[in-house]
């Protein structure tokens, strides 16, 4: 599910999360991120994932996690309200049964969410269709069509446009890109290979 | 702790060898959350690993309904292993290189610790129905006399499986100061009434066997052994996954045909007996202890006290709690586990929480299950860490 670019992603949503913020990760993998933000911003971290392997991983690297599938989890039920400063998911919405429900509870148990996800409308996504006529396989999106886990793949577009629906603010949008940073900000539903989206509720949502 | 074994007997990789049960003697009255008062008791428990120079390495085994203070290693030669011993040894998930670990059998129980089976200093009978009901708060406060003893203000971690997950529950509560870790393990916040329900057939079984004499069987020379077996059979019934059942005896018959009477016909039957008879006769449980722990189980409530609020009941703790359910536990199921969990997170507190896949019900705490040693011994290992940075 996992695509590579982690560690660019970490570097780039750092800025996002107050020091000694309440976090909780969904998808969070062997805690990777989790034990990262607790490094560089002493954040109160938790954790959910569904792979056992992975929880083990958590564990050694000293993040608290429960183990959850995120597409039968009722995470309001679970935390209540308001209960972390920042919910974040990596590489994860596009592989849920519903995103738009995931993300409606990310900023019901969290004041802000941060969600990142390949870009399906990444030009050469598109080129891929268009020239080969067959589903995009590349480093971000490295699963066949037959086993990809990534059953909701989006464009940054579609994502925007689900926040409109929604009434969810957009507070601010990152790309990670093979091309030249200024062209992948620019047009960057074409150029950006991976978005990070920081958001929150919006005004009298 | 002794490790030696003798010349011509290996005992299997990473055992503690034989290991010897002590006796710590409280000479002052206790007093019990029912109101009654015991004058003295004692508690037989024992140790396993060293000590470390600042007692921070100190981990506390609570046991389970017929559990005891022998969790691991051997008393003999010919005796079974303790009834942890998978988890707990050199090199095993609570590994005696690097913790020292504490069995300690509690009041109320049969294997040597003060129970219904003493003797009753103010009558010199042994106590049998007289003896008073025991709760987990009160587990804790005698466990907490042994810590003492040992010079062991805080532990590195209590752990316990089942009513043992419940002690470790109310030793968060009750003293959040002595302990830096608690490991919950297929337990509950609470039984629920079909759990009591259980309980309770239990009971009337051993209290309507005619040789129960009103609890003083003692006296008359006797024992309770139907009562007991029938007891147990359900206990262990319930022990078990319908789906283990289902693949260990099926529908089976034992000789091959149907006889059409109420003989031993299905393997299960013969299993379930067998069980049974084993529990009341050799192991020799005490049928006073068996209705005394099943009123424990009825009795944890944390939550009572605070309106039924878990969260509530939970909001001094200090301790990073570990929380593990099994899948096919119907007993104490994973949802059970859930709640614990997610009064934890919503108290505030730090824990994990994890569903361990397994066929064997209630009953997979204790046995062998390669991702819950590995699981178990990366949480341990995280505790460890803490001391020995």
């Amino acid at each position: 599910m996992k695509a590579h670019h982690l560690k660019a992603e970490f570097d780039l949503l750092l800025d996002w999360i107050p020091q000694g913020a309440r976090v909780l990760d969904l998808g969070c993998g062997n805690g990777e991120l989790l034990a990262y933000l607790s490094t560089h911003k002493q954040v109160k971290a938790v954790g959910l994932e569904m792979d056992p392997l992975a929880i083990i991983g958590s564990i050694d690297n000293g993040v608290d996690v429960m183990q959850a599938d995120l597409n039968s989890s009722n995470l309001v039920d679970l935390f209540g309200e308001n209960a972390f400063d920042v919910v974040l998911t990596t590489q994860t919405v596009q592989a849920m049964q519903r995103p738009d429900q995931l993300i409606d509870s990310m900023i019901t148990v969290g004041k802000r969410a941060i969600v990142t996800f390949p870009n399906f409308g990444y030009w050469r996504n598109r080129l891929q269709i268009v020239r080969d006529g067959k589903m995009p396989v590349s480093e971000a999106l490295p699963h066949q069509w037959y086993d990809t886990p990534n059953t909701h793949l989006c464009t940054f577009s579609d994502f925007e446009q689900l926040c409109t629906d929604k009434n969810i603010a957009i507070i601010e949008q990152r790309v990670l890109g093979k091309e030249l940073g200024f062209i992948a900000q620019l047009i960057p539903n074409l150029f950006g290979e991976v978005a990070l989206y920081h958001i929150e509720k919006g005004f009298g949502n | 702790m002794t490790t030696a074994s003798p010349k011509d007997f290996t005992f299997s990789e990473n055992s503690l060898g034989l290991v010897t049960p002590q006796t710590l003697v409280v000479n002052e009255p206790l007093t019990l959350v029912c109101g009654a008062t015991l004058p003295s008791y004692q508690l037989v428990y024992e140790t396993y690993g060293t000590l470390n120079r600042d007692a921070s390495n100190a981990v506390l085994i609570c046991h389970a309904l017929s559990g005891d203070h022998h969790a691991a290693g051997y008393h003999s030669t010919s005796d079974a292993a303790g009834w942890w011993d998978h988890y707990i040894g050199p090199n095993k998930a609570i590994d005696t290189n690097r913790f020292f670990v504490v069995g300690v059998n509690n009041i109320g129980s049969c294997r040597g610790s003060t129970g219904p089976a003493s003797i009753n200093p103010e009558t010199n009978q042994a106590y049998g129905p007289d003896f008073p009901m025991v709760t987990c708060r009160d587990w804790v406060v005698t466990q907490a006399k042994l810590a003492d003893t040992l010079g062991i203000d805080q532990w590195a971690a209590v752990v316990g499986g089942s009513l043992g997950g419940m002690q470790v529950q109310q030793w968060a509560i009750d003293l959040p100061d002595r302990l830096r870790h608690a490991v919950i393990i297929a337990s509950a916040p609470k039984l629920s009434a079909q759990n009591i329900a259980f309980n309770e057939v239990a009971r009337q079984a051993i209290m309507k066997d005619p040789d129960f004499h009103g609890g003083r069987f003692l006296a008359h020379n006797t024992l309770p052994k139907q009562g007991l077996m029938l007891a147990r059979m359900l206990g262990h019934l319930t022990y078990l996954s319908d789906d283990l059942m289902g693949t260990k005896f099926g529908r089976e018959l034992r000789t091959g045909s149907l006889k059409y009477n109420y003989e031993v016909e299905f393997q299960v039957e013969s299993y379930l007996r067998y069980q049974g008879e084993k529990f009341a006769t050799k192991m020799n449980f005490d049928a006073n202890s068996y209705l005394l722990m099943t009123k424990a189980l009825d009795y944890f409530d944390p939550a009572r006290e605070h309106d039924d609020d878990l969260v509530a009941a939970l909001s001094h703790i200090k301790a990073e709690s570990l929380v593990v359910s099994f899948t096919s536990d119907w007993r104490f199921s994973p949802a059970r586990s859930l709640e614990i969990t997610r009064a934890l997170v919503q108290a505030g507190k730090r824990v994990t929480y994890t569903e361990v896949e397994s066929e064997h019900g209630h009953d997979a705490f204790l046995l062998p299950n390669s991702y819950y040693e590995q699981l178990f011994g990366a949480y341990m290992n995280r505790i460890a860490r803490e001391f020995s940075a």
